[in-house]
């Protein structure tokens, strides 16, 4: 469905303007015996679709929430579009974070709300769009995961690839510049496995994003990302392009295979039909 | 004798530990309700949030506090018949109830029960929120959960339980007169007059009032406090809950002694 | 849930709690007196001893509430006690009224009675009642009463010399 790797030129124009992310000789750790990262680099160039992987418990969600400014590095910095994160006020912080958005781990979805509750809080929050043009937004994002017959149900009523992919409805509901994606395949079968995992291609190439994938599902990465940085204890071992990777000889990257394909499960939870459903909201 | 020493010396730090983690919880929720009373701006400008919040405090704990407070008046009566016919003193079994329920019971009783029934429900619903990441998602999403789920439940908890514990006391007199006049035959009259004169509206049923908003504060503060600071597991979150019911409690008693001191010395 | 229905609900319980509020003052706590009570007049009066008198304790006049004891002081240097009685607007008092201190039942709670003398000019609010009566107190009429047995067992003649000091009134 998707070609392998970027068709876009990836070194050409990174070093003319400023990485979307840059984190320099980044160290962070909770208690101060204890190091989560320790020096770890890396950028991420504007349009592009890059993974950050490693195993479980080795500092890759960390990294996103350094970027988010959850946390503060101990040492090192992070710089979003060249400035540094650090040194952002509260309102600045707040301004940064209404440009990027974050799908955790399991959804997140707020269980009081109806999906289509969920996809409207950030506009509601963030904007005084009237109701009718909310409803279209958000019919329009759960159109693009292909739910947008769920909008009535309740998170509770979904399955857990359905509900990653509502989450990704809501987290590109206000067309964010920075994507990250904090272990967007964990416990997904196959199939929705895939379904996920083109779609966070698609809407980067669609939208004009800048993502950051952390995972450790090597295989369906390789399928969609442009750049791949492994994390093992703190420090990147290992980082390329996804043909390098694939030659790579580090044992630490020996680790992938070829995943499936889309099969025949339909992209779209069945529904009214587009047309009906938007020329509905006007009446 | 160097073990006995070792222990006893452990017992000691033991001790001194839970005494700072508790001097250090105690910090940080003061701090929290700063933090609340500085985010609460958007709750009264947005009503709504409010409203749904009121529902789950407040009207999902009416019928336990309406049927508690009418069976607790009712007992009162009985009990209070049954001491007040030795001193031939049965027309003061209004004053007995309605003193009873407005200055202590009311506040009190509709505390303890709020704080099970309302106070556990939003500890265990923040706790959750915190488990699944709902919580970190507003927060990335430039949404500070503070002002958006903590403070609507923390208001909603401040307004409810005082207008529960007036419905408490109104409906534990109902029942004292239930039972001293129309099952046991008190005159209506005598029952209703001397409460009314030895009942005054300041001392008694605005300090009772006043009393139920300290306790409102207080359990409505260690419900999303505990819901807010627990372990982001579902251990975490049912023991929170559990600590929410337990500290209320203790909060609740102690601070109905020393505002009773406060407030009632006067006449003891 | 109906957001509707979560309004109505909401309404209901914020109506009803505010009128069990209202109960309370109105019908349980007499609000509606107090409103009287706050345009009476103050009056102050000494007393030798006042017993178990306590502020807020009723002022009678031939039974009827009149008002209430406001504030109950030690004057530092006569030794007296000071007490401040709130009466109604509607209830006015010759100046040669007397103040005594009663105990409804035998261990009841104490309160104030007011005498009504014949002057025609009335009591003005901050002014002071000049005759005052103190509590009686049991102890003290029990050991004159057995005193007095055993004196009148022993001389034959009743003492009578400082039998009353303690009910007598104050000129």
């Amino acid at each position: 469905m998707f070609a392998s790797s970027a068709p876009h030129g990836v070194s050409a124009t990174q070093s003319e303007i400023a990485p979307m992310i840059a984190l320099d000789e980044v160290s962070f750790g909770y208690t101060k015996d204890r190091k989560i990262l320790s020096g770890v680099s890396l950028t991420v160039p504007k349009g592009k679709l890059v993974a950050v992987m490693g195993g479980s418990g080795c500092g890759k969600t960390t990294i996103l929430r350094l970027i988010c400014g959850q946390h503060t590095a101990s040492a090192g910095t992070v710089k979003v579009s060249g400035q540094s994160i650090d040194s952002m006020s509260r309102d600045q912080l707040y301004a940064h974070r209404r440009r990027l958005g974050m799908l955790f781990q399991f959804g997140a979805l707020f269980t009081d709300m109806t999906v289509f509750e969920n996809i409207a809080f950030p506009m509601r929050e963030h904007t005084d769009l009237p109701e009718s043009i909310i409803r279209d937004l958000v019919l329009m994002k759960l159109n693009a995961v292909g739910l947008r017959g769920t909008a009535e149900l309740k998170p509770s009523e979904l399955s857990g690839g359905m509900a990653r992919r509502v989450a990704l409805a809501r987290t590109i509901a206000l067309d964010p510049e920075l994507v990250l994606y904090d272990e967007p395949f964990a416990g997904l079968d196959p199939i929705s496995l895939s379904v996920v995992g083109q779609l966070i291609r698609k809407l980067n190439d669609a939208l004009g994003m800048t993502s950051i994938l952390v995972t450790h599902d090597i295989m369906e990465s390789l399928k969609i990302v442009d750049y791949i940085y492994f994390i093992s204890e703190g420090k990147v071992v290992a980082h390329g392009d996804v043909a390098t990777i694939k030659s790579s000889n580090d044992p630490f990257v020996k680790q992938f295979v070829n995943g499936e394909p889309d099969g025949p499960v339909r992209f779209h939870y069945p529904a009214k039909p587009l047309v009906e459903e938007f020329s509905g909201a006007a009446a | 004798m160097n073990g006995f020493v070792t222990g006893v010396a452990n017992w000691f730090i033991g001790i001194g530990e839970a005494t700072r983690g508790g001097i250090t919880r105690l910090g940080f929720a003061t701090r929290f309700l700063l933090a609340v009373i500085r985010a609460s701006g958007s709750t009264f400008l947005r009503p709504r949030l409010l409203i749904k919040e009121l529902y789950h405090a407040g009207v999902l704990s009416l019928i336990i506090v309406l049927m508690s407070g009418l069976f607790i008046g009712m007992v009162l009566a009985l009990q209070g018949y049954e001491t007040l016919v030795r001193f031939g003193a049965t027309e003061a079994m209004g004053v007995l109830v309605a003193l009873s329920l407005v200055r202590e019971l009311g506040p009190v009783v509709a505390g303890l029960l709020f704080a099970s029934r309302a106070g556990s429900a939003i500890t265990a619903e923040i706790g959750l929120m915190k488990t699944t990441e709902q919580l970190a998602a507003m927060e990335v999403m430039a949404v500070d959960p503070v002002a958006r789920v903590v403070a609507p439940r923390f208001w909603a908890g401040v307004i409810s339980l005082p207008l529960l514990a007036a419905l408490f006391s109104t409906l534990g007199i109902y029942g004292g007169y239930l039972v001293g006049v129309k099952l046991i035959g008190i005159d209506g009259g005598a029952f209703w007059g001397q409460m009314q004169a030895a009942v005054d509206w300041r001392y008694d049923v605005l300090n009772g009032v006043i009393k139920s908003i300290v306790f409102a504060v207080a359990v409505s503060l260690i419900a999303v406090f505990e819901g807010y600071d627990a372990t982001p597991t579902a251990e975490g979150v049912s023991a929170a809950t559990t600590r929410t019911v337990v500290t209320s409690a203790l909060v609740i008693l102690a601070l109905d002694f020393v505002l009773t001191v406060f407030m009632f010395r006067g006449s003891i | 849930m109906n957001k509707r229905t979560v309004d109505l609900w909401v309404g209901i319980f914020v109506a009803i709690g505010i009128a069990a509020l209202f109960f309370l003052a109105l019908k349980v706590g007499n609000l509606l007196n107090f409103k009287e009570e706050k345009n009476g007049y103050e009056v102050m009066v000494r007393f030798d001893n006042i017993g178990n008198l306590k502020a807020r304790a009723p002022v009678k006049s031939a039974g009827v509430v009149v008002g209430r004891v406001e504030r109950i002081r030690l004057d530092p240097k006569t030794y007296e006690a000071t007490v401040r009685i709130h009466l109604e607007k509607n209830f006015q008092f010759p100046k040669d009224t007397i103040a005594t201190i009663f105990t409804s039942g035998l261990l009841g709670e104490q309160f104030v009675g007011l005498e009504a003398g014949g002057d025609s000019v009335m009591l003005q609010d901050e002014e002071w009642i000049k005759k005052s009566q103190s509590a009686i107190q049991i102890e003290k009429l029990i050991s004159q009463f057995l005193f007095n047995q055993a004196q009148s067992g022993s001389n034959g003649a009743p003492a009578n010399g400082n039998a009353p000091a303690a009910a007598g009134v104050k000129p």
